[in-house]
């Protein structure tokens, strides 16, 4: 594993949208080679952090460094062609489209001179085609429009799109949340491939099992801020898991439902089993983490 | 550690079980078009069935439905497109009247309240005024964020004002005329207003630019790198943005391009009519949106054709045409166009629906 310089680096960066708090001095990187975490429950300001990774949003405040340099982007596209790619969890991809034209959207190869440059459509399809192969994905018909393929699916397009478009970093925003468990461990081997072929690569999940297994270095968000910031060796995963789930904050829930229980009739009664579910569940965790630890 | 690191397993180069056989026919259904180039067929063969004793299968009835069919089916092409990229233009009637009174109080003679000038620097600067109008439409739309329905609702009064209150200012009148007698005008007229006879039917040249902008349009949405900006922007402006599509100029590109049909409007009208009135264009906007619509595109944008705004174009002009050679009170004309409307929708929807579902 490398442990060179940040090959993308963010320090103290805050965002504000009006009043609203967004981010407050929030400090990360990822190096080439490697898979840094960005963990946080939701509101933690998880995908405003990749906007302004990805250039969308440009910081209120904090430095941001790519190789090195300090950059300011006008536009996602100025990330882009410097190669931070991402793959948002809107998938920044029109349903109505064909997944070729998806995948080539916005860096459309063309041939062809002056008045007769076109968009090469042959092209397109055959590496559309090829590129998804190359990840193990078969889309049966290029020309499928995107909004009818499966999530996973979706995702897949949107991380070999990235990929093959030379992407140095690689951001992805909750790739694995919608997916079942089969896809979702597809879709985290495409993070490792990604991350062995040198991209550095920003994961962003709530999901601690998913990050575990492929991440080198954690950065857990809560509520706009860095609760915590942890290579893979400090922290086991028991204690993520309990970090994730909210430790503390989570039994306290389990009690003050109880209480509305005992206070209440029926309605109370159904709120205890939730309760009560939750406290197996977070039982269960505990017993996994052990297990994997 | 406990990272796994497999190489992934390479696809096995088999043909897909997953795939079946799909016909050339249903590919066709899904194409947005199919719904116009049938529905265009069936009111063919409506009339020549209702209105054959009219004379409905005729070369002058042909030459008819086409001439009318071309203006409206330049400006139909063109709202085809900035549909597609998400937005409307309510404005492009208007911009035909201020293009086209912008050419005559330009060339009418100084004494008649004009300037007297030669007719090409007037159609210069009259697609210089157009051109300005849809630029300002779409930078207001891309700056206020607000709907471009409302956006181009406040143009199509403002422009329509302008081009009465400039004109009746400058000249004291609302129509002006005698366009023939400018300089430049042999050169216009042949450009612009000429015909050629058929069988003895007129055929007016502006059925080749509606022919040939409908051929461009379509190379355009289908062929290059903008159409398919065309289809992202309008399918989904953030998404496009995300992934470095110029949104905002594609969108100001494509106001400016409805724009400019509607100065190729005014300037065919105003030759062939050998002069331009300041109400010229009214309502042509919702008839450019009906061939639009009728033509399969979206309302919501990113998706649609060129190709079908052209049969959606020809469609409204049968029916209009039809309408007149059978004698039906023409008071009834509109009745029949929302009608027409209302089932094309119908039928588009179920058509691309039957696609999907293939
Ligand atoms: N454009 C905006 N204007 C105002 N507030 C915003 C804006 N974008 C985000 N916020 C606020 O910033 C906070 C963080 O939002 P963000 O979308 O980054 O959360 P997240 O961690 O991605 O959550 P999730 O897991 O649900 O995706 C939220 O409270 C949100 O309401
Ligand atoms: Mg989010």
């Amino acid at each position: 594993m490398s442990n060179g310089t940040p090959l993308l680096e963010i320090r103290n960066v805050s965002k504000f949208f009006g009043s609203v708090i967004a981010l407050q001095d929030v400090s990360a990187f990822v190096r080439a080679g490697e898979v840094t975490c960005l963990l946080g429950d939701n509101g933690a300001g998880k995908s405003t952090l990749i906007k302004v990774l990805s250039g969308v949003h440009k910081p209120s405040e904090g430095e941001y460094f790519f190789d090195g340099e300090q950059q300011e982007f006008e536009s996602p596209r100025q990330a882009l062609e410097m190669g931070i790619a991402t793959v948002y969890q809107d998938l920044a991809m029109i349903p109505l489209m064909s997944v070729w034209r998806n995948f080539f959207l916005g860096s459309e190869p063309t041939k062809g001179w002056g008045p007769f440059r076109r968009y090469d459509s042959e092209f397109a399809k055959a590496t559309t085609k090829s590129e998804m192969a190359k990840m193990g994905i078969d889309i049966r018909d290029p020309d499928q429009t995107v909004g009818t393929l499966s999530g996973g699916e979706r995702q897949s397009v949107a991380i070999a799109r990235a990929v093959y478009f030379g992407a140095k970093v690689l951001i992805l925003d909750e790739p694995t949340a919608a997916l079942g468990v089969k896809q979702a461990g597809v879709v985290l081997k495409y993070i490792l491939q990604a991350r062995n072929r040198g991209i550095g690569v920003i994961f962003i999940t709530h999901n601690p099992h998913h990050a575990y297994p492929v991440a080198d270095h954690f950065v857990i968000l809560r509520r706009g801020t860095v609760y915590g910031d942890y290579t893979k060796a400090e922290l086991p995963l028991e204690q993520l898991v309990q970090m994730m789930a909210g430790g503390a904050d989570l039994e306290v829930l389990q009690h003050e439902l109880e209480q509305a229980s005992q206070e209440g009739g029926a309605e109370a009664e159904a709120l205890a089993e939730t309760a009560d579910a939750i406290g197996s569940e977070l039982e269960e965790l505990g017993e996994k983490a052990d297990e994997e630890a | 550690m406990a990272t796994e690191t497999a190489p992934p397993s390479p696809a096995p180069p088999q043909a897909d079980e997953r795939i079946r056989q799909v016909s050339g026919l249903s590919r066709l259904m899904a194409r947005p078009e199919l719904g116009a180039v049938v529905g265009a067929i069936l009111v063919w063969v409506f009339f020549a069935i209702v209105a054959f004793e009219n004379n409905f299968v005729s070369w002058a009835t042909t030459a008819a439905i086409l001439n009318r069919a071309a203006p409206l089916g330049i400006l139909a092409i063109a709202v085809a497109l900035l549909m597609i990229g998400g937005e409307f233009d309510l404005s492009i009637g208007s911009i035909v009247g201020f293009a086209g009174m912008t050419i005559m109080v330009l060339v009418t003679p100084a004494d008649a309240g004009g300037f007297g000038w030669s007719l090409w620097p007037a159609i210069l600067v009259a697609l210089v005024v157009a051109l300005v109008t849809g630029f300002f439409n779409g930078f207001l739309v891309i700056s206020t964020k607000l709907p471009s329905f409302i956006i181009t609702l406040a143009t199509l009064f403002i422009f329509r004002g302008l081009t009465i209150a400039l004109t009746r200012a400058r000249t004291n009148r609302t129509q002006l005329g005698n366009l023939d007698e400018v300089e430049g005008f042999a050169l216009a007229d042949a450009l612009f207003a000429s015909q050629w006879e058929v069988f003895g039917a007129r055929f007016r040249v502006a059925i080749l630019w509606w022919i040939g902008l409908a051929a461009i349009a379509t190379w355009i949405l289908l062929r290059t790198r903008q159409g398919n900006w065309i289809f992202g922007s309008g399918g989904d402006a953030n998404s496009a943005r995300n992934v470095g599509v110029p949104v905002n100029r594609v969108k100001i590109a494509l106001f400016m391009t409805t724009a400019f049909a509607a100065f190729l409007v005014a300037v065919i009208q105003a030759v062939q009519f050998t002069g331009a009135d300041t109400l010229r264009g009214f309502q042509q906007e919702f008839e450019a949106i009906i061939a639009v619509v009728v033509g399969g595109t979206l309302l919501t944008g990113g998706y649609g054709s060129a190709i079908g705004a052209f049969f959606g174009a020809l469609i409204f002009a049968m029916v209009q045409q039809g309408i007149i050679i059978t004698g039906v009170d023409g008071d009834w004309f509109q009745v029949f166009v929302g009608g027409v409307l209302v089932i094309a929708v119908i039928f588009n929807n179920y058509i691309r629906q039957k696609a999907a579902a293939r």
